[in-house]
């Protein structure tokens, strides 16, 4: 059967079951069925407007889905929110913002803050550890407006650290940055994955796909394949992920679109 | 002792739009402040009408109300009827500030609030109505009371909540992602905007509290890369705007809060010119 | 009622000058608003209406006369400069595009307010017309300055027509005007122009807060009921004109009653009944049509059950009892009396006592389902990779949306044929 390309593991740190989100009523990621195994470099692999951020961000709660779930570690994100860090793309935020990089690394620290309460010493110290992990210790007064962009991406990078958790997600961490960044930035996730925490990536970048992911997902709107990075980063399940759209699926899209249906009844 | 009032009503005005106005600008709501500043009309003029007379208390819960209901309407509008984000502002606040314009006239005959004063405001009365202790001292005026109240709550609002504050502007996705709502800060934040309006309207008037929240925090942005500092400098620009916009009314017979205004306006293009020559 | 007789047979020939003029303001400004709105830069008429106010009161200040067409050359200087200001502070520094807005508007108008107060102050008799910029008064539009407002809100509108295509493309896709040559510089400051002078002239109505209304709410509203900009136009126009007309008859027929608020409020109930009601796009058409699609989908699954109660027992007109029904698939009792009445009214079931059995219409339609939500669940499998065993609930949505030309296709993709992915057959 074709579906064989999508490999389910035993005892997976991720699971998304039967996973479909719309914008504006319109279907970006159609029935998403994989899991990831513990400790893994994982790159999410596809074509741009595949929906590949749409799925971390599904992943983590910030877009609604029509319909599925989505385990980790066996929990709801709700019940596991301390474990998880998420690395959102660059561009997302605003990079004039008054602030220096040890408030935004400090971040990271809140969610174990909780209400009236600010951060302490210690907290000043996880953050200068990760900086100092990321080569940036230097830099903590510094201004975000005045970072280049691979700074900033390792600042976020930081900021993910500090949070201390064991499974990482992060968007596009390597677009548009120096090489030495990207080479420090793998290094870091490789030492992460060595003591077993799970590492996802949202990548666009084919080239280095075989150095750095133990295991890919291709996906363009539906999942293509999802496994062991030898058995499915072939030349024909490429073409399948990138030879375009499935017009049948995009048109059927639309159609959804047009009549306001939800892409599916919750019952 | 008047202008000592006086220009003490404006600080206070003028401070806690700066504070609010920081985060306003940071979180590029500017506009909605703007919506809101116009749109508590109706909620005062119905909150007189509830309660038979000024009372403070009422109008401030009437503003505070009108105020997220125009922050809802907006978003409504934008996002389930998927109208532009500056039209939406643009047709809420015309349509509720319409409203408020109506009540007011359809009651002018019984009341003392009428468009003018909503408009431009004025703080030259601040020292006339006066509030008294039980032995009939005069305590002081009435608006700086208020104000005083209002400023504390902001103060004490963001320095509790500082860190979500923060976070929430910065980043969104990621204030989500660590379990923090965005929606409530968005919407706390917004009543706040609402409150002070409504404390300062009869001071300032509606449209210059835009300018009290806008203009001083954008000539802060533009010379500081600290939010801490951001918030310092804005209120001392806020200071100085209320002090020299009182001696540039009393200069010129002015309105005192046209004059704060056109003070502000000045110390934004002193910001600005020297940002620019700095390049 | 005589009111309203005595209005528009226009028996005071002062009651036509005010009704032609209001019109016009409000017509020019509509349009105008048109273009600012696709540009989405609507707010860009609140700066200006504010703006306007320290230029009428310097040029009173220069020229000590209220004559209209001082002000307008002071009012249309500083209106211009608002817009300079706000584009020079988003080129030039960090500031967003928000804030720069809202700071040139409210410092404007803030200078304004202090010279306005200076010239009261200053004892000078002759200004008090000046504030009927800040408020607006329909009624007040007479003799020279109706004139003036006139020929300015002609002006504008010849503008339009006469740059109408360009104006289109600049709004719509200024990257494209470029490339085929277009002088968008030039053009781009002509529609400032007529935007400042639209707003200069409807201030007069409706006063400055309120002007921002005249130029949003109608193209707003009117972007519900059409996606053509010309047709935008014509509705914008409309909508502005209507207001016009009930703005000058309430200052004609309540003059204690402020004219402009009402007829901002007039436009923004139109724009309000337009969001919910706007066939297409109202938010409550939006709503009823999914809620009528949520009925077609209880009517359709429903014959797909008889159609599969028939397939088990090889016999598709038997009758069919209620709880058969609800053992194949659970429908709550409510919607099986609901869905089953309706079939009842379209002719697909007939009823006998307590059992229903499918009509031929009946029987094709729920064929024609089944056969719909197979296919899909074989492409599901094929080409999506789903496990057949999730393929269900989806198959159940999209089986509703298809087309007969997409069942061609997809007949074609997947080769024709017999069973799905849970050997079930396919029927013809």
């Amino acid at each position: 059967m074709s579906n064989s390309f999508v490999k389910q593991v035993d005892n997976p740190v991720l699971e998304i079951h039967d996973l479909t989100v719309s914008y504006d009523k319109k279907p970006v990621l159609w029935g998403i069925d994989l899991s990831i195994p513990a400790g893994s470099i994982c790159g999410i692999i596809g074509p741009n407007g595949a929906g590949k951020s749409t799925l971390i961000k599904a992943i983590m709660d910030l877009v609604d889905m029509n319909s599925g779930y989505v385990k980790l570690f066996d929990q709801t994100l709700d019940e596991v929110r301390k474990r998880v860090s998420y690395v959102p793309q660059r561009e997302s935020v605003d990079w004039d913002f008054p602030a220096s990089v040890l408030d935004v690394v400090l971040m990271g620290r809140y969610a174990n803050l909780g209400l009236f309460k600010n951060p302490r010493k210690a907290d000043k110290e996880a953050a200068m550890k990760a900086l100092e992990m990321v080569g940036m210790d230097k830099y903590s007064k510094r201004q975000i407006s005045q970072l280049s962009g691979g700074q900033q991406q390792r600042v976020f990078l930081a900021r993910a650290l500090t949070q201390n958790a064991d499974i990482y997600f992060l968007d596009e961490p390597f677009a548009g940055v120096d090489a030495a960044t990207e080479k420090a930035i793998f290094k870091i996730l490789q030492n992460l994955s060595k003591e077993g925490k799970t590492i996802i990536v949202v990548h666009h970048d084919l080239q280095s796909v075989e150095t750095y992911f133990e295991w890919v997902i291709l996906l363009n709107l539906r999942l293509v394949a999802s496994g062991p990075t030898p058995e499915v980063f072939t030349p024909s399940l490429l073409e399948e992920t990138y030879g375009g759209k499935l017009t049948l699926l995009t048109e059927v899209g639309e159609l959804v679109q047009q009549g306001e249906f939800k892409a599916r009844e919750k019952q | 002792m008047d202008a000592f009032w006086i220009i003490l009503t404006g600080s206070l005005v003028a401070v806690s739009c700066a504070i609010l106005g920081s985060f306003l600008i940071l979180r590029k709501m500017s506009m909605v402040g703007d919506a809101i500043s116009h749109s508590v009309l109706p909620g005062i003029v119905i909150a007189f009408f509830i309660a038979g007379s000024m009372q403070s208390i009422w109008m401030l819960v009437g503003a505070g109300i009108l105020g997220i209901l125009t922050t809802f309407l907006i978003e409504f509008f934008h996002q389930k009827g998927r109208l532009q984000t500056d039209a939406s502002i643009g047709v809420t606040f015309t349509w509720l500030f319409a409203l408020g314009v109506i009540l007011v006239t359809y009651y002018a005959g019984n009341a003392h609030i009428d468009q003018d004063c909503i408009l431009h405001g004025e703080i030259a009365y601040v020292p006339i109505d006066l509030i008294y202790d039980s032995n009939g001292n005069a305590i002081g005026p009435k608006a700086v009371i208020i104000l005083s109240f209002v400023l504390g709550l902001i103060l004490l609002f963001v320095v509790l909540f500082y860190k979500e504050l923060f976070i929430t502007t910065f980043d969104a996705s990621f204030a989500k992602v660590v379990g923090i709502s965005t929606n409530k800060w968005h919407y706390a934040l917004m009543g706040l905007v609402s409150l002070t309006t409504v404390a300062s309207f009869e001071s300032v008037g509606a449209i210059l509290v835009v300018a009290l929240l806008i203009a001083p925090a954008a000539a802060a942005y533009l010379i500081t890369n600290q939010l801490k500092v951001m918030l310092l400098l804005s209120s001392a620009f806020g200071i100085l705007s209320a002090f020299f916009g009182y001696w540039l009314s009393y200069l010129v017979d002015g309105s005192i809060a046209g004059a704060m205004v056109t003070v502000a306006g000045i110390i934004f293009a002193i910001c600005y010119f020297i940002v620019r020559f700095k390049k | 009622m005589e009111t309203l007789i005595e209005f528009f047979t226009f028996q005071y020939p002062n009651i036509k000058y005010v009704v032609f003029g209001t019109i016009l303001l409000s017509i020019s400004s509509a349009v105008v608003g048109c273009f600012t709105f696709i540009k989405k830069k609507s707010l860009v008429g609140d700066v200006i209406s504010h703006a306007v106010l320290p230029g009428i009161c310097l040029s009173f200040l220069a020229t000590g006369s209220k004559d209209p067409f001082f002000l307008i050359i002071g009012a249309f200087i500083s209106g211009w400069l608002s817009i300079l200001v706000m584009d020079a502070i988003i080129q030039n520094t960090k500031i967003k595009e928000d804030a720069a807005t809202g700071l040139s508007l409210s410092v404007f108008f803030g200078v304004g307010i202090l010279l306005m107060t200076y010239i009261q102050h200053s004892g000078n008799a002759s200004q008090s017309g000046l504030d009927t910029f800040l408020f607006g008064k329909a009624a007040a539009l007479v003799g020279k300055d109706l004139l003036a407002f006139s020929i300015i809100a002609v002006i504008v509108l010849l503008t339009v027509l006469l740059f109408y295509k360009e104006f289109k493309l600049i709004s719509f896709d200024p990257q494209f005007a470029k490339v085929i040559g277009l002088p968008i510089r030039r053009l781009e400051m002509i529609l400032t122009s007529i935007t400042v002078l639209a707003v200069v002239t409807g201030i007069q109505a409706v006063g400055v807060v309120l002007m921002a209304a005249m130029l949003i709410t109608p193209a707003a509203a009117a972007r519900f009921w059409t996606n053509r900009l010309s047709r935008m136009i014509l509705l914008s126009s409309a909508f502005g004109a209507f207001s016009g007309i009930s703005g000058a008859f309430i200052s004609y027929s309540a003059p204690s009653m402020p004219t402009g608020p009402w007829m901002v409020m007039i436009l923004s109930v139109i724009a309000l009944v337009s969001f919910f009601f706007a066939p297409g796009k109202g938010i409550l058409i939006r709503q009823w049509r999914r809620f009528s699609i949520r009925r077609q989908l209880l009517e359709e699954n429903l014959l797909k059950t008889f159609y599969r109660i028939g397939e088990n027992s090889g016999e598709h007109f038997n009758t069919v009892a209620i709880d058969d029904l609800q053992l194949v698939r659970n429908f709550s009792p409510a919607q099986l009396t609901k869905g089953l009445r309706k079939l009842l009214v379209n002719g697909y079931v007939s009823r006998n006592n307590n059992s229903w059995f499918l009509t031929n219409e009946g029987f094709e339609k729920g064929k024609r389902i089944t056969r719909l939500h197979r296919l899909w669940e074989l492409y599901l499998t094929k080409y999506l990779r789903i496990a057949p065993d999730h393929v269900h609930e989806d198959a159940d949505t999209i089986e509703h949306v298809i087309t007969p030309e997409l069942e061609a296709r997809l007949e074609k993709l997947l080769e024709y044929p017999t069973s799905d992915p849970h050997h079930s057959e396919i029927p013809k």
